[in-house]
């Protein structure tokens, strides 16, 4: 990366307020304010406030929008309902993971994506090569916050909203009750009626926002899209009815604890998705997409190490990389690892070859030359309390 | 403020040199502040034993974060004389008490000339600030 990074639309509000920056794919992001151990507590607790403006928004518009996205994602889009958000993922024609994105389901043939930050570039150029093999006469820009209206004659428009919008995640035990009132829905229904993984247009002090109940923490809350001018006084409106201000750091402790996998740690172009316990969002039955050829040969492939989570003894973590050993022998290698403030203990998840990926077995992870017990479990390690 | 009878690694150990009855130099060795502030989150510290020989610059611990893991070097050459176990089970005197109560090991110097090479309290804060940036 030679550019200079990007700046979030709150980066003023990042460094006057103690933040921590770091580069994040490209973007200047806090990884902290406080402690993560703090953060991570207060999402736990009460209400985290994160900003994620670094993750890419595509907008698409156009008869055959859908069409394209159904071709390019794992997950079936045609069965979602207007107002659905759906996890899936983009997979390469040999069925290994290109990116784990969430799709919005809107009216009038409206769709959006959520795509991680380091997949930007990626996932636009798939979108493109997808679009020229269905034959689709598709236009890509980088759009306004507001879209334009699709060409009359164009079968779909897809536009990058990124740097025009801003990106809010508000979660925890106290989100919903702290934010939903700032918001008004655009139809009847209150935000805190919102079911989980749906979504509604609303307003923000008279700009338009979008808020679904989804998150990436494990806990209950909402994410927030609003016009870039408008995500300071957003944040800075959670932050005055008590959220805390949390980092990229707390973000990454507290999707280990909730077993979400994480794009270049459990994910990446050499995984595929059974593998990855993604499973349920494969939807075979909904005719042919990237991927589907391999990724049906790929379901039953039993050579192929998987995803387990690890609970080790003693204080010292498992990063990224430890090798995991089952009777003296290497059997596979940690992917993310960190200390647990929920639990007060080491926490990892790891790729392990199949025939040791059993919940229960009990397996050592050489940590800088030191063997550390260690237990697999059940994925997630933390579930909240409903 | 940074006690000014101290020297600095650009690692960000301490030291603070004491002459013995004996007539040798025990050095005592920790963590300087401005590394502890930046690690935040303390979960674990890994000491070496007693009567260890270490080489100036040789990795002699860990000190682990929430977030990452990072090595502690030996400032200087010497045998280890001492180990603050206590400071394992208590990472708050670390934090709270870096140059007093939270020290890690003591070390018998074999080679004074070693301590030409380091940090004085001044010149280790410019680092920091530059750091800090």
């Amino acid at each position: 990366m030679n550019s200079a990074p990007r700046h979030s639309p709150l980066h003023e509000w990042h460094t006057a307020h103690g933040g921590r920056m770091v580069d994040f794919a490209g973007w200047l992001m806090p990884i902290q304010y406080t402690s993560i151990v703090a953060e991570h507590l207060a999402t736990r607790t009460a209400c985290g406030l994160f900003d994620v403006s670094h993750m890419a928004r595509f907008s698409f518009a156009g008869p055959r929008a859908l069409d394209l996205l159904e071709y390019a994602v794992t997950n079936s889009v045609a069965t979602m309902p207007v107002g659905q958000v759906r996890y899936s993922l983009v997979c390469n024609a040999d069925g290994g993971i290109l990116d784990d994105v969430l799709v919005y389901r809107g009216p009038d043939d409206k769709l959006s994506l959520v795509v991680n930050a380091s997949n930007r570039a990626k996932i636009w150029q798939q979108l493109q090569a997808c679009a020229r093999e269905l034959g689709l006469d598709a236009q890509f820009s980088v759009g306004a916050a507001s879209e334009s209206s699709a060409g009359d004659k164009l079968d779909v428009v897809v536009q990058d909203i990124t740097e025009a919008t801003a990106m809010l995640a508000v979660q925890g035990p106290r989100a919903v009750e702290l934010s939903a009132s700032l918001l008004t829905a655009a139809a009847e229904s209150h935000l805190d009626a919102l079911r989980y993984y749906t979504y509604t247009p609303a307003s923000f002090r008279g700009t338009p926002a979008l808020v679904s109940r989804t998150g990436y923490t494990g806990e209950d809350g909402f994410e927030f899209v609003v016009e870039r001018a408008a995500g300071n006084a957003l944040w800075e409106a959670l932050v005055e009815r008590g959220a805390t201000p949390c980092g990229l750091g707390a973000r990454d402790t507290l999707r280990l604890e909730a077993g979400m996998p994480l794009y270049g740690h459990e994910l990446d172009e050499t995984i595929n998705p059974f593998q990855a316990g993604l499973n349920w969002a494969v939807k075979f039955d909904k005719g042919r997409f990237v991927g589907s050829e391999t990724l049906t040969t790929l379901r039953t492939d039993p050579n192929k190490p998987r995803r387990v989570g690890l609970q080790l003894s003693g204080k010292r973590a498992a990063r990224e990389g430890a090798t995991v050993l089952a009777g003296g022998k290497s059997v596979g290698c940690v992917t993310s690892g960190t200390f647990s403030p929920t639990f007060d203990r080491p926490l990892a998840m790891a790729y392990l070859e199949t025939g040791h990926a059993t919940v229960g077995a009990a397996v050592e992870i050489d940590i800088r030359g030191t063997l550390v017990p260690a237990e697999i479990v059940k994925l997630p390690f933390y579930r909240r309390p409903s | 403020m940074t006690p000014a009878n101290l020297l600095f690694a650009k690692t960000h150990e301490w030291l603070r040199v004491e002459p013995q009855a004996d007539g040798g130099r025990v050095a005592t060795v920790g963590v300087s502040d401005f590394a502890l502030q930046a690690l935040t989150d303390l979960v674990h510290v890994e000491l070496p034993k007693k009567g260890r020989q270490l080489k100036a610059g040789e990795p002699f611990g860990e000190i682990e974060s929430v977030k990452a893991v990072s090595d502690l070097y030996s400032p200087i050459s010497g045998e280890i004389v001492a180990v603050h176990e206590g400071v394992v089970d208590q990472l708050d005197a670390l934090k709270d008490d870096p140059y007093g109560k939270g020290w890690l090991i003591q070390v018998r110097l074999s080679n004074e000339g070693e301590l030409k090479n380091l940090l004085a309290p001044a010149a280790y804060e410019k680092q920091c600030a530059e750091e800090g940036h």
